[in-house]
């Protein structure tokens, strides 16, 4: 359903700005949304300032920077740091994007606002709750399958089927695409979202996956491959430069060919 | 043993009523996300224009009396601005339905394209609206 507004437990109130770091010459300031399930209030935005001097020059480097020198409390996920696992996937600067590759100094013109992945539940601060992204990867059941017998060493392809793969194999869904996709913030129940498009299209394309007729009766839905109305959101915020709305429009022409 | 239970910690599986992070309070508007709106703004548009069309017909077809009625209301300012505003909405929903039927092929999806198809849909529009008004006030339709 289209719902513009935030519901009355998400509207955003206040925030407590924190003292800036003593002896810094250089700040930058970072906006960041808080919330905690413990104290039962709502959501609100912390403003912090960050020692540029003594910190990295990405957007994640100044969160650490922040956790590690002012507030221990703050929450988010990270792991590899290079734009490989997906994990600090948040919305900085009003776009879905990598913490982890995005440079701060990109960000232009005052406060780097940061708030979780849009239109999800939050778990704490930056954490959203992805399990029905999680969910609706399952369901188009991302693994080979086969009816013929397995082959004595490996399914082989060839180099050009395999090339077929580029552009699809490289998504390590981090969720800042489908997370971008107002059809998506509406219809998320029903809705698969780019993500999933994508990696169902990996598999569609896959010369050795015997099952493709099944995964496109799957699709064949108005709501769970239809619903994309080519926004192009999910193909600007795609941080690894992969385009989901191209993989959607793909789906869609092998839906219409299958029947010619 | 019941007063035990006054200062027991809610069961873990209690539902934690979570906020609904911002979406489009904070999403960055983009032009193609906000030609998507204006498409389906003006498909809205077009729906309400025919209903226009309609009556101007089914007054053609009635006789003098009921044709001159609807001259007076599109004659006027009023008037004249819906129907500016109809001939925008056609030519706009015309163009932006071309680029979703280009993108449907399977074109136009490399950044540059798919900016490059919206921003002609955008100014093809209001290109062509201004162009059919010059033409129609040209060849007298404005009397």
């Amino acid at each position: 359903m289209v719902e513009f507004a935030l519901p009355k437990n998400s509207k955003i109130t206040g925030g407590k700005t924190w003292p800036k770091p003593a002896g810094a010459t250089e700040l930058r300031e970072f906006k960041v949304y808080r919330w905690n399930p413990d104290d039962g209030k709502n959501p609100s935005v912390d403003t912090y300032y960050v020692d540029t001097n003594d910190c990295g020059p990405m957007v994640l480097d100044g969160l650490i920077w922040i956790k590690n020198h002012i507030d221990p409390s703050l929450t988010f996920r990270r792991s590899c740091r290079e734009g490989v696992c997906g994990s600090c996937a948040m919305n900085i600067d009003g776009q879905n994007t990598l913490a982890c590759t995005r440079s701060m100094h990109d960000v232009k013109d005052g406060a780097v606002k940061i708030n979780p992945l849009p239109h999800q539940p939050v778990v704490k601060d930056l954490v959203p709750d992805l399990t029905n992204f999680y969910a609706q990867y399952a369901s188009i059941e991302p693994w080979l399958k086969t009816t013929s017998p397995t082959p004595q060493k490996e399914w082989r392809q060839s180099h050009e089927d395999r090339e077929k793969l580029d552009g699809l194999y490289e998504c390590i869904l981090c969720a800042c695409c489908s997370t971008s996709c107002p059809s998506y913030w509406w219809n998320s129940e029903r809705y698969l979202g780019p993500a999933a498009l994508l990696q169902a299209n990996r598999w569609v394309s896959d010369s050795r996956d015997e099952a493709t007729g099944e995964r496109l009766d799957n699709l064949e839905d108005p709501f769970r491959l239809y619903r994309c109305h080519t926004i192009m959101n999910c193909a600007k915020a795609c941080p690894k430069g992969l385009n989901p709305a191209e993989a959607i429009a793909e789906l869609k022409l092998k839906m219409v060919e299958r029947q010619i | 043993m019941l007063g035990r239970n006054k200062h027991q910690k809610p069961p873990m599986t209690a539902r934690i009523e979570r906020p609904l992070s911002p979406h489009i309070q904070t999403y960055r508007w983009t032009l193609t996300m906000a030609l998507s709106i204006v498409h389906r703004a003006t498909g809205i548009a077009l729906y309400v224009g025919t209903l226009l069309l309609a009556w101007w017909l089914i007054a053609a077809a009635s006789g003098p009396t009921a044709y001159a009625h609807v001259q007076a209301f599109t004659g006027s300012i009023i008037g004249r601005l819906i129907v500016f505003g109809y001939t925008w909405a056609l030519m706009h929903h015309m163009l932006s339905g071309i680029r979703h039927f280009v993108w449907d092929l399977g074109y136009g999806f490399k950044a540059n394209e798919r900016e490059a198809l919206t921003w002609g849909a955008l100014i093809g529009g209001i290109v062509l609206t201004v162009l059919i008004w010059i033409i129609a006030y040209a060849i007298g339709g404005g009397r």
